[in-house]
């Protein structure tokens, strides 16, 4: 099923919701996460794929949830702007997906995720209903903010369909700093310790795999070159060894966003001071040491995700990537207060209760 | 019948609080028993303190307003409003700019003061969590000089974080740093049920719905926090700050247009007109050329390498656009002195006009010559004053519409007037507040900027965190609303028997 319009879409939903039939929402389908549905119809929303909105002057676009993400950079980066999101693309990931999914890449350090780049969306309910939220301007506070709702709902409580969102100018130029270590406590300090500074680093990432570990710091400016060299000096200080400054950089960062996916991924919402744990647990990982996300590439076996779920206990660890047996069991359980409000949010915005459901957290 | 006092609006429906007068003494005794006798003020006297926030015009008197000490007696508190079926309002401050901390009349005020503790501060982490009653300046003080907290309203000196968390405060540096809800990332919070939940955490991305985004910014609608989890960022190692004098807002708006479109990220770019000029120059006396048509305030701060850079751009950038006198500021006197000039704009304008209406509409950062020129026309056409401060940066317009609340009908007009410079930021694609909230002054507003289906789903929101409609009612809502029971079988709220209101 492929709406080729928000309407369209509204109209779908509203017969399948009659219908009671479950469904699921998709995009580029390059994040096959969360519990499978039985049977569920998918919704595709490939045909929602204009850019209907770049307002170059103003450093807002609206897009279609369709949209491919590469496709609006593409279109962005001709005026010197982006989306400041840059999550793997494996193939044709879209806006609604990543919002969906609340996918994010290393430029989330400096930018934040997807929730802090929407400005305003379009969803459609199992109702019928077409609600917008938000505006098309980068402040705002009229009404409740429903796009932060649909950041990360993954596709439990409607269709996205539009969506307007805040650019910020591409970087002049790149740089970045890398320094080395085997032991994960010195990384953990060192990253701390660098995130203490007032960098204003684009990204400051972690690459831990084999025992040995790198911290990357990315600058993105015009004196870019000048900060990452500051940075070497900064990171010998903290005890890194092999500190070099890479001018040509993109390489680098392409091989930390793929890095972020595997055969089976557990991202933790943890600490910036929780950098060695996860190192401590076996497993590849792709950190943000600042923010204190991490994910980790674990062998695709219930035991080595038990085992690592345990070790970072008490942090919430969601499974991403990962076989359809073990996605049965993807998330962490919310704080009971909250779950119980979520699945009054579940059964007023998904009153037909289609909505992939049964397959969010608690069983919402 | 309530003693609110409401500037009138004929065509608005009575407000849902107002619910039939009943006899609150059993609930009273027992808000007064939960927080102690010293904390629970019933009398007139007391009471005015809290009939308004910061928006004057509106004022209404509850039942009793409670100070309570600790989360468990805010606790306590809204599960005996709960169990009673008597509406509350949270307060922080009362700094608030939309009526949103107005009492409901007859309801429970329930006034964070008394939460000022810092509980912790985790450098390591960046996070500081803090009671709901700290200022957003304590913030900042208690993780100096290596870090800060970017929000900085410019009552930062009086509002509390818990304020800010209801109205997703901004402030002048928000168009580099973001907002209010970019910084909060944990909640606790006391549900209008009198259950507890933890929404979010001191870390990110906690399983399930983002409940904590749509926390943040809901008016006091949702619930009340009682602790708060916040990140806070390493303090810019250098600031650099200028103000350049245009002969018209118009360049100085070309100004800030370049300046963006050239890739810089100002931490604050905010924008004077003539008249704004002149009151504020009377008052802080920082030498400024009365006469001059726009001053544009700009500081950029970051890394010192690329400061430098940047700022030798702005400065060209300024010229080009027909500034012939633009200041740097050579040291932290005369920036503070800037910063003094540009927060004086508000008191000044006081000073030179009896009364004002502060409007708070967002366009779209391009439109803001014509819509400045339209506001420029209905000034005229009204005969009035307008004088405009405004964060530029991010489209955000203060306006000041000044009037003599002594002659007859002048009020009215001007808050006509006021309402009609909304407009022209609706039609210019922009928003009815950036930074104020909705409260109870622009309510009447939100269906000229969302649809039936749109407030219908913003409903379904509160519903799920208050289906009795005990929180804030009254409030960012353009008519009373109820919840419906969902899913199953239709039941009748006391107050649609009561004809008090409809059910949508």
């Amino acid at each position: 099923m492929r709406p080729a319009s928000a309407e369209e879409a509204a109209e779908l939903l509203r017969t399948l919701g009659e219908e009671g039939r479950p469904l699921r929402p998709r995009g580029g389908g390059t994040k096959d996460w969360g519990p499978a549905v039985e049977g569920a119809a998918v919704v595709e929303t490939g045909r929602l794929d204009r850019i209907l909105e770049h307002n170059v002057g103003d450093f807002t676009a609206v897009l279609e949830a369709g949209v491919p993400l590469a496709q609006a950079q593409a279109e962005f980066e001709k005026h010197g702007q982006m989306l400041a999101i840059d999550p793997a693309l494996n193939g044709d990931a879209t806006v609604g997906g990543v919002m969906a999914t609340n996918d994010s890449g290393p430029l989330r350090h400096r930018y934040g995720s997807m929730r802090d780049l929407v400005v305003g969306t379009t969803v459609a309910l199992s109702d019928g209903t077409l609600a917008r939220s938000g505006g098309k301007v980068i402040k705002n506070v009229a009404g409740y903010d429903l796009g932060k709702l649909f950041c990360g709902s993954f596709g439990t409580l409607g269709l996205i369909v539009r969506v307007a969102v805040r650019l910020h100018p591409l970087p002049p130029g790149t740089a970045s700093a890398v320094g080395a270590s085997d032991d994960a406590e010195r990384l953990g300090a060192a990253a701390r310790g660098l995130a203490a500074h007032p960098l204003e680093a684009d990204s400051l990432d972690l690459d831990w795999r084999d025992g040995l570990g790198r911290l990357l710091v990315r600058f993105g400016s015009a004196a870019a070159g000048d900060q990452a060299a500051a940075t070497v000096t900064r990171m010998r200080e903290l005890g890194l060894a092999d500190c070099a400054v890479v001018e040509d950089d993109d390489e680098l960062w392409m091989a930390q966003r793929v890095h972020q996916r595997g055969d089976c991924v557990l991202k933790v919402s943890g600490r910036a001071t929780d950098l060695a744990a996860a190192c401590r647990t076996g497993a590849s990982v792709v950190g943000r040491p600042a923010l204190g996300l991490y994910w980790l590439s674990l062998a695709p076996d219930p035991a080595a995700v038990a085992a690592a779920r345990a070790a970072l206990a008490p942090r919430a660890c969601t499974l991403l990537d990962a076989p359809a047996e073990l996605r049965a069991d993807a998330w962490a359980m919310p704080d009971p207060g909250a779950l119980a409000v979520m699945a009054r949010v579940k059964e007023r915005f998904d009153p037909a209760r289609i909505f992939r459901p049964g397959t969010f957290v608690g069983g919402i | 019948m309530s003693t609110a006092h409401e500037t009138s609006h004929a065509d608005e429906p009575a407000p849902l609080a107002e619910a039939p007068p009943r006899d609150l003494s059993p609930l009273v005794a027992q808000l007064r028993a939960l927080v102690g006798e010293e904390w629970a003020y019933t009398q007139e006297h007391q009471l005015r303190t809290y009939e308004s926030d910061g928006l004057l015009q509106y004022s209404a008197l509850p039942a009793i307003a409670v100070l309570p000490g600790s989360a468990d007696q805010v606790q306590a508190c809204v599960k005996a409003c709960a169990e009673a079926g008597v509406p509350w309002v949270a307060r922080g401050s009362g700094s608030g700019l939309s009526g949103g901390a107005l009492p409901v009349a007859d309801g429970v005020l329930i006034v964070t003061s008394r939460m000022k503790r810092v509980l912790e501060v985790d450098l390591a982490n960046q996070r500081v969590c803090v009671e709901p009653g700290v200022t957003n300046v304590a913030v900042s003080s208690a993780v100096a000089p290596e870090f800060f907290y970017p929000p900085d309203p410019s009552s930062q000196i009086v509002c509390s974080i818990g304020g800010n968390v209801a109205e997703n405060s901004g402030g002048a540096h928000c168009f580099k740093y973001g907002f209010t809800t970019n910084y909060v990332c944990g909640l606790e919070v006391v549900l209008p049920d009198g259950e507890l939940a933890v929404l979010g955490g001191r870390e990110l991305d906690a399983p399930g719905y983002d409940l904590l985004g749509a926390f943040v910014g809901s008016e006091g609608t949702l619930g009340i926090a009682t602790k708060i989890w916040l990140r806070v960022l390493p303090a810019p190692e250098t600031v650099k700050t200028l103000v350049a004098f245009f002969d018209s807002t118009h360049a100085a708006g070309e100004a800030v247009s370049a300046i963006v479109q050239s890739g810089v990220v100002p931490g604050a770019i905010e924008m004077m007109d003539r008249t704004a000029i002149e009151a504020s120059e009377q008052m802080a006396h920082a030498g400024y050329p009365v006469g001059r048509g726009a001053a544009l305030l700009v500081e950029l701060d970051g890394a010192e390498r690329e400061c430098e850079a940047r700022f030798d751009e702005v400065v060209a950038i300024c010229e080009r656009c027909g500034s012939d006198d633009v200041r740097v500021a050579r040291d932290e006197a005369e920036r503070e002195l800037f910063w003094k000039t540009r927060k004086a704009a508000f008191p000044a304008m006081g000073r030179m006009s009896p009364n004002y209406f502060v409007q708070d509409g967002v366009i779209p950062r391009t439109k803001l010559p014509e819509v400045l020129e339209a506001i420029d026309a209905l000034a005229q056409e009204y005969g009035m004053i307008v004088a405009n401060v405004f964060h530029a940066g991010d489209g955000n317009l203060h306006p000041l519409v000044c009037f003599d609340g002594r002659n007859e009908g002048e009020a009215e007009r001007a808050e006509e007037l006021s309402g009609r410079i909304l407009d022209a930021c609706l039609e210019a694609g922009g928003s009815i507040t950036g930074e104020h909230g909705v409260g109870v002054d622009k309510k009447r507003h939100m269906p000229k900027m969302f649809g039936e289906p749109d407030l219908d789903a913003f409903q379904r929101l509160r519903c799920s965190f208050d289906p009795a409609g005990l929180a804030n009612p009254g409030k960012v809502m353009p008519t009373p609303r109820l919840c419906g029971e969902v899913p199953g079988e239709y039941r009748q709220h006391p107050l649609e028997a009561a004809g008090l209101a409809e059910r949508f």
